[in-house]
């Protein structure tokens, strides 16, 4: 009765025996191919600036990773390699302004993942999104630079490997190229009296190709939307929260613009300028600060929209993104629980169905 | 001046406030501690050193015993009483030996039957001069007969595990 | 589920790319020789253990009563061939555990020798009782793998007058072939056993799910339902869990078994088509359950293959029939979604085995766990609707009653779950855990309130004899009063 296999005792588990191939470093580099072509167009408009400061925020984001792995005590490669700190730096780099000084992306890249998220307790444990946590205290610290904006190279001439390295590291940005973006712009003429009729009469700066001012995940709108399309279809992301979120954008800007179109911007400017693409697809859809059932989506992503649509139109700053997508991170917990799917054979209370009785 | 009167008044009624919620929420410790006493196994056995398990339970709520203090219960009962009580359980250095039964060793017993009559929950059977067996699932394992056993012809033993009762471990999470 | 799964079809659930069905589903059924020994337990169904009718050196023969059922919720074993008992006693249990069970064993003689057959008479003209009790005494259970004894469900049905049975041959776990060979090659056994199933539990109509991944199945057995009105065949999408009773019902009648509650409550009732193949041989041919198809596969396998093999065959024989190609890591009773894994190979099969996987180690490759990432992919696999992450949550900080809260009670175990996790945590694992000691919990709560009731009860004995002797000694003490008065009296006198 001895043969090897009844010796050789082989392995015990719990089922399942099977396993879907998956993991967490292959949802992260999906998610990195899907923003890779709009990030290389963010190159070719921004120049070198852009590559530079993308680098420097990437590579201060995994810094700041590892050395808290290390103080924690906890093995580091594993969590360097799946990728989710270079995501967070990456987003965050979307989102800053493509000619800012190397101290903001160095500054913000820590912060993200210093404060944003192991500071939590690492992956999965944070509450807010931490690219969304860096990007708001940069710019409530250095709103000047946070929102000095330039044109893409279309519209001004691109500068050197020499001049941009010193744009990068040597300070401040020369005057030729500043610009402002359209929300900014509207912001701006609208706190000095003048209609958005006046503001945009020669009709709004908007186009598809991206080719205007503002962050490198403001300019690539159609690659962004089609990186988002490409991870829906690949079932990274589902539709709830990016759908939601558009429309959160776009229903308030449609009745606005109708009621007063000197006050309000149309929904077909909100929803192409600013990060509405970039948060809708990329920043609101992250798994750990949304909400996990669908009907939390679909509320967390109306939240993100309407609230982005409230501070643009009336708040202090003219992009409301970041700080939408913050508030309902602080809320997602609360529309979990309050949004929990409906499980077979109970209502929605949880208490089992009751059956009508024919007889 | 309108400063100070208006943080005097929130002052005041935050304090009224206070001390109304402190009333009304009060929590009763009799009351707890009767319901602690309704978990315990009841059978008294003294094994806590403490006079029966109205005494532990009043213990437990004057926070004086650990919610360990039971050791008929297990783990079981020290988790329910830690949640009920709402404070933090250790478990380390309570090795938890699983359900455990007194046995009798019928070489040794002389069949006196001081076991008999000592046994909180009449579990022992047997008749004096005679050796005495143990039901297994009358037996809380207090071990109370073991002291009183002249011989020492008494010990504990672990029920034998059986296939129904077995579990997972609880599995490694990252 | 929401409104779109109206148009999409069901969203629950996974779709395993390769499902590993053939090509052992394809390949004709091979019947096993009767091996030198064979165990039979005595527990292979829900309820109570048979009750053993045989001793220790008794002489059986191939069908005979072994053990009787015990109680309402049981079913009797009998012998698989004829040969000598040898022990009745533990064997290691067909479980991950290791922990023994009882068995009978036999030593097979090699002669495989009947009971004399008896004349059957037409289940059909007969009482619905003496069907039930008929189905009863040939020890069917279950086959699909729920190993419910047939007969309390059939006189469950007919309490609470079903209308319709369903037939389960979804067999959605990957590997498993066993119930799509039964349809094949006996389509017309599993159809006359659905009649006589109607007939017991007084069903007006069958309808019989086969996932759609099983073309020659669904052929057969239309084929053999052809001149039977009420047994209609439905085609069903392959989705893993399929073969769970509560999804089938919803597929096929739109409608929700309520939590906690049996499949008759909603009118229907679930049965395996193995099962009704069973229920015709029993009843036609006077065949018990003694035998059954078992499907054998794995990447350590040499020629997987379902295989006709008596009941308590043991896995190692099992195994070395069909062959193996290396050492497996890892032996399974069942399909790997939701199958018990095996302590080693020397152990019996049971009623409810339909398959033996001989795993290789490429497949059950598991990477270690990462954190919860919060993907929600979990969420969308769950067939039950639960919120796996948020059970996972609370037993990895040991709030059981946290978990029970979030209805871990409904967890059918099938694993979707873990299938689907891009972390890898071991979900089915830690839910399995947390039931099994909320379990504990209760049973201990039983047991306290069983012994509080003793030590009451000796508490007002004590009490009541030391009252009754106070008041005897009052008795005697006031009769010796009365006395020392009289003799007082008397002397004065």
């Amino acid at each position: 009765m001895n043969s090897p296999i009844s010796t050789a005792l082989p392995s015990v588990a719990a089922s399942p025996h099977a396993k879907e191939f998956s993991s967490v470093s292959t949802v992260m580099l999906k998610v990195m191919l899907a923003l890779a072509p709009a990030t290389l167009c963010g190159f070719w408009y921004f120049g070198w600036p852009a590559i530079s400061l993308w680098l420097l925020t990437v590579a201060s984001a995994l810094a700041g990773e590892a050395a808290c792995l290390v103080l924690m005590k906890k093995l580091v490669r594993p969590a360097l390699l799946d990728g989710s700190a270079l995501l967070t730096g990456w987003l965050l780099a979307m989102s800053l302004p493509p000619w800012a000084p190397w101290w903001i992306g160095v500054v913000g890249g820590l912060f993200a993942t210093v404060v944003g998220k192991q500071a939590f307790g690492g992956l999965g444990c944070n509450l807010f999104n931490p690219a969304m946590v860096a990007r708001v205290a940069l710019l409530v610290s250095f709103p000047v630079v946070m929102t000095a904006w330039v044109g893409p190279s279309g519209q001004s001439a691109s500068p050197g490997l020499v001049e941009s390295l010193s744009i990068t590291f040597g300070g401040s940005i020369p005057d030729a190229y500043t610009s402002a973006t359209l929300l900014g712009q509207a912001k701006t003429e609208l706190s000095r009296g003048v209609t958005l009729l006046q503001t945009f009469a020669q009709g709004l700066p908007v186009s598809f190709s991206g080719q205007r001012p503002g962050s490198m995940g403001e300019t690539g709108i159609v690659l962004l939307a089609a990186g988002g399309l490409a991870l829906l279809a690949m079932r990274i992301i589902s539709w709830h929260i990016p759908l939601a979120m558009l429309l959160g954008i776009a229903i308030p800007a449609l009745i606005g613009h109708a009621v007063n179109p000197a006050r309000y911007l149309d929904a077909g400017a909100h929803l192409l300028s600013g990060a509405a693409v970039l948060g809708a697809f990329f920043i609101a859809t992250d798994y750990v600060t949304s909400p996990s059932s669908r009907a939390g989506q679909l509320v967390f992503g109306a939240g993100c929209g309407f609230l982005t649509w409230v501070i643009r139109s009336y708040g202090g700053y003219p992009e409301g993104v970041a700080f939408a997508v913050l508030l309902m991170n602080a809320l997602a917990p609360a529309i979990d629980r309050l949004c929990q799917p409906r499980i077979y054979g109970r209502d929605w209370r949880g208490n089992p169905i009751k059956l009508n009785k024919e007889k | 001046m309108i400063g100070i009167l208006s943080l005097s008044f929130l002052g005041l009624f935050l304090g009224l406030l206070l001390g109304y919620a402190a009333k009304v929420f009060a929590v009763e410790a009799d009351s707890v501690a009767v319901e602690l006493a309704e978990m315990m196994p009841g059978t008294n056995c003294g094994q806590c050193g403490l006079a029966g398990c109205t005494a532990a339970a009043e213990a437990l709520v004057r926070g004086e015993a650990p919610a360990t203090v039971c050791p008929g219960g297990g783990v079981a009962l020290a988790q329910a009483i830690a949640a009920k009580l709402g404070i933090a359980l250790s478990l380390d250095g309570l090795e938890d030996p699983g359900p455990q039964v007194a046995t009798v060793a019928e070489e040794i017993c002389i069949g006196c039957g001081k076991c008999l009559k000592g046994c909180a929950t009449d579990a022992i059977v047997g008749a004096a001069k005679q050796i005495h067996g143990v039901l297994d699932e009358a037996c809380t394992g207090c071990g109370g007969c073991m002291d009183l056993c002249p011989t020492g012809a008494i010990v504990l033993r672990p029920l034998p595990q059986q296939l129904k009762d077995w579990n997972w471990a609880k599995p490694a999470f990252a | 589920m929401g409104f779109l799964d109206k148009i999409t079809g069901v969203s629950w659930g996974v779709h395993p790319h390769d499902d590993h069905k053939r090509p052992a589903a394809d390949v004709p059924l091979r019947v096993m020789p009767i091996p030198a020994t064979l165990c039979v337990p005595l527990l292979q169904h829900v309820g109570a253990p048979a009750k053993p009718v045989v001793a220790v050196g008794d002489k059986v023969l191939r069908g005979q009563l072994l053990a009787s059922a015990q109680g309402n919720v049981s079913a009797p074993v009998h012998a698989p061939t004829s040969g000598v008992v040898t022990a009745i006693g533990p064997v290691i249990a067909p479980h991950p555990s290791g922990l023994p069970f009882d068995a009978i064993t036999i030593a097979c003689d090699g002669e495989d020798q009947a009971l004399p057959a008896s004349e059957m008479p037409d289940p059909l003209s007969l009482a619905p009782d003496e069907v039930t009790r008929q189905i009863a005494a040939a020890g069917i259970v279950g086959l699909g793998g729920a190993t419910f004894p047939s007969a309390p469900k059939a006189q469950l049905g007919r309490k609470h007058a079903v209308e319709t049975l369903i037939i389960n041959g979804g067999e959605c776990e990957p590997y498993l072939s066993s119930d799509d060979c039964v349809m094949r090659a006996r389509a017309v056994e599993v159809v006359d056993g659905i009649r006589i199933l109607m007939h017991a539990t007084g069903a007006a109509s069958a309808l019989v799910g086969i996932e759609d991944n099983k073309p020659e199945a669904i052929a057969a057995m239309r084929a053999a339902a052809k001149s039977f009105d009420a047994i209609r065949i439905c085609p069903v999408p392959a989705r893993y869990p399929m073969g769970s009773d509560r999804q089938l019902v919803e597929v096929l009648t739109g409608k929700q078994v309520p939590a906690g509650a049996r499949t008759a409550t909603v009118g229907v009732l679930v049965n395996n088509v193995s099962t009704c193949a069973a229920i015709h041989r029993a009843l036609r041919h006077g065949e018990s359950l003694y035998r059954r198809i078992v499907t054998v596969n794995g990447g350590a396998v040499m020629d997987p293959g379902n295989v006709l093999a008596p009941i308590g065959v043991m896995v190692e024989d099992l195994l070395a029939f069909v062959g193996l190609k290396e050492t497996p890591a890892r032996l399974v009773m069942g399909g790997p979604m939701m199958g018990a894994a095996l302590p080693h190979a020397l152990v019996p099969t049971v009623k409810g085995c339909g398959g033996i996987l001989a795993l290789s180690a490429a497949e059950i490759a598991k990477p270690e766990p990462s954190p919860c990432i919060r993907c929600g992919s979990c969420v969308s696999a769950c067939p039950m609707g639960l919120l796996p992450l948020e059970i996972a949550a609370r037993v990895k900080a040991g709030d059981y009653d946290g978990a029970d809260a979030q209805k871990l009670d409904d967890c059918l175990a099938c694993g979707c779950c873990a299938y689907v996790c891009p972390s890898h945590l071991p979900l089915v694992h830690a839910f399995y855990h947390a039931k099994g000691e909320l379990w504990k919990r209760a049973q201990q709560k039983k047991r306290n309130e069983f012994t509080k009731g003793l030590a009451q009860a000796r508490t007002a004995r004590l009490e009541r004899e030391a009252r009754e002797r106070a008041e005897a000694a009052a008795r005697r003490k006031a009769e010796r009063a009365a006395q020392q008065a009289a003799q007082a009296a008397a002397a004065a006198e």
